[in-house]
């Protein structure tokens, strides 16, 4: 049962760094602003959630397993409203706010 | 395993540190030093200090990063290209780092094997303060003093901060929201407040037995309220409420005058009696999360720019 666990521990993770990897590359290589920040998210939304879902069998209590979701979606509020206000000053063609 | 995730550490640490130092752009070296903060607290998780690694995230990544940010951002119309004068003052400022760092480096190497430590008496003495944490025992009872004063350089800092209002503004409002406050931003000071409070409780609760503490707890108060001030949802406070000035002064003061108790009912100044110790350190820790996170949000929130109401 552990090695169960454990392969899917081990697939989860990796797929989520692999996104982590990946949303990097498109935050360097994209030519605007909107493609980095589409980039970023796939990495923090997905890549995290991907990170959370695979470390959930290894949690020791079912509070430990539900803090990990919450660091989660509380990543996930953070990012996506980030996300809008970078985009939207990007959409404004305002200089960033002081 | 481990030992490739820490060189890529210290690389990434040193990498960034450069980056800070040579960039020209003032903004560009700030958002590198927040990542700096971040990276740092990495950096003490893996040296297995939790409270540490929580403080430099909270005070070196976070608010010192938005005081630098703003103070950038206020500064920048004056501070164009590079003068002469300013290269030769970066130039004894490397010098002196580097001494600096040299000196210490020469000094933890020349450290004797194994280090001196104090930890087993710490240890010891944990269970007459009735705490489980050797670092919050550290903070406020052995080294009371310490904290004690590094609380009142923080009101200090935030006195010399008021005192940058032009006379006819004194004891007013600190002005925080930009006037066109986008959708998202007030969507998430509605959402995260009563989570962000919830963490902070939990933090300075934990901080007794676990990793926390006031520090933490109050940076995280102090940034769900600067969130609703940003988000337009709440005024920013005229300085010179009485209330906001009880908050700011209420845990040193209460921290001192238990200082002072401590020569009726204990060895002197900053002792606890007996049994009493972890109440009296909870109830202090308490008040002074308050007042720290009242601190660092005004410090955050600049000198006051209107005037104060009559």
């Amino acid at each position: 049962m552990t090695y169960i666990m454990d392969g899917f521990t081990l697939i989860c993770v990796s797929a989520g760094t692999l996104l982590f990897l990946a949303g990097t590359l498109g935050l360097l290589r994209f030519p605007d602003t909107l493609s980095r920040l589409h980039a970023l998210s796939k990495a923090d939304n997905l890549g995290l959630g991907l990170i959370v879902i695979g470390l959930l069998p290894q949690a020791t209590s079912v509070t430990g397993a539900l803090k990990l979701v919450c660091v989660w979606l509380l990543a996930q509020l953070s990012a996506a409203t980030a996300s809008q206000l970078i985009a939207g000053v990007v959409f404004r063609g305002k200089p960033p706010p002081k | 395993m481990t030992l490739g995730l820490d060189l890529t550490l210290i690389a990434g640490l040193l990498a960034l540190a450069l980056h800070v130092v040579i960039v020209r752009d003032d903004r560009n070296a700030v958002v590198a030093f927040v990542a700096f903060g971040l990276l740092l607290g990495l950096a003490w998780v893996r040296l297995y200090s939790v409270d540490v690694a929580l403080t430099e995230a909270a005070i070196g990544g976070g608010v010192t990063g938005v005081l630098l940010l703003r103070t950038e951002a206020l500064i920048r119309p004056a501070s164009a290209a590079p003068t002469a004068s300013r290269r030769s003052g970066g130039a004894l400022a490397a010098i002196a780092c580097v001494l600096l760092a040299g000196g210490l480096a020469i000094a933890v190497l020349s450290f004797p094997n194994p280090a001196p430590t104090l930890a087993p008496e710490a240890a010891e003495a944990l269970g007459r303060t009735g705490l489980g944490n050797p670092v919050t025992a550290v903070l406020l009872a052995y080294r009371s003093l310490d904290t004690l004063l590094e609380k009142i350089v923080l009101i200090i800092a935030l006195v010399g901060l008021w005192s940058l209002a032009p006379e006819t503004l004194w004891g007013g409002a600190p002005e925080l929201h930009p006037t066109a406050i986008p959708e998202p931003l007030v969507y998430l000071a509605r959402v995260l407040p009563p989570f962000g409070v919830l963490i902070a409780v939990y933090e300075f609760w934990v901080g007794a037995d676990a990793p926390g503490g006031t520090f933490q707890a109050g940076t995280i108060l102090a940034a769900m309220y600067l969130l609703v001030l940003k988000a337009g949802l709440r005024p920013a406070p005229e300085v010179k409420r009485t209330a906001l000035r009880v908050l700011v002064a209420g845990g040193p003061a209460l921290f001192l005058a238990v200082g002072f108790l401590g020569f009726l009912m204990a060895d002197g100044f900053l002792s606890f009696p007996d049994g009493a110790a972890k109440p009296l350190i909870v109830g202090i820790e308490a008040a002074l999360t308050l007042s720290i996170a009242g601190i660092l949000s005004l410090l955050v929130a600049g000198p006051p720019s209107k005037a104060p109401a009559p």
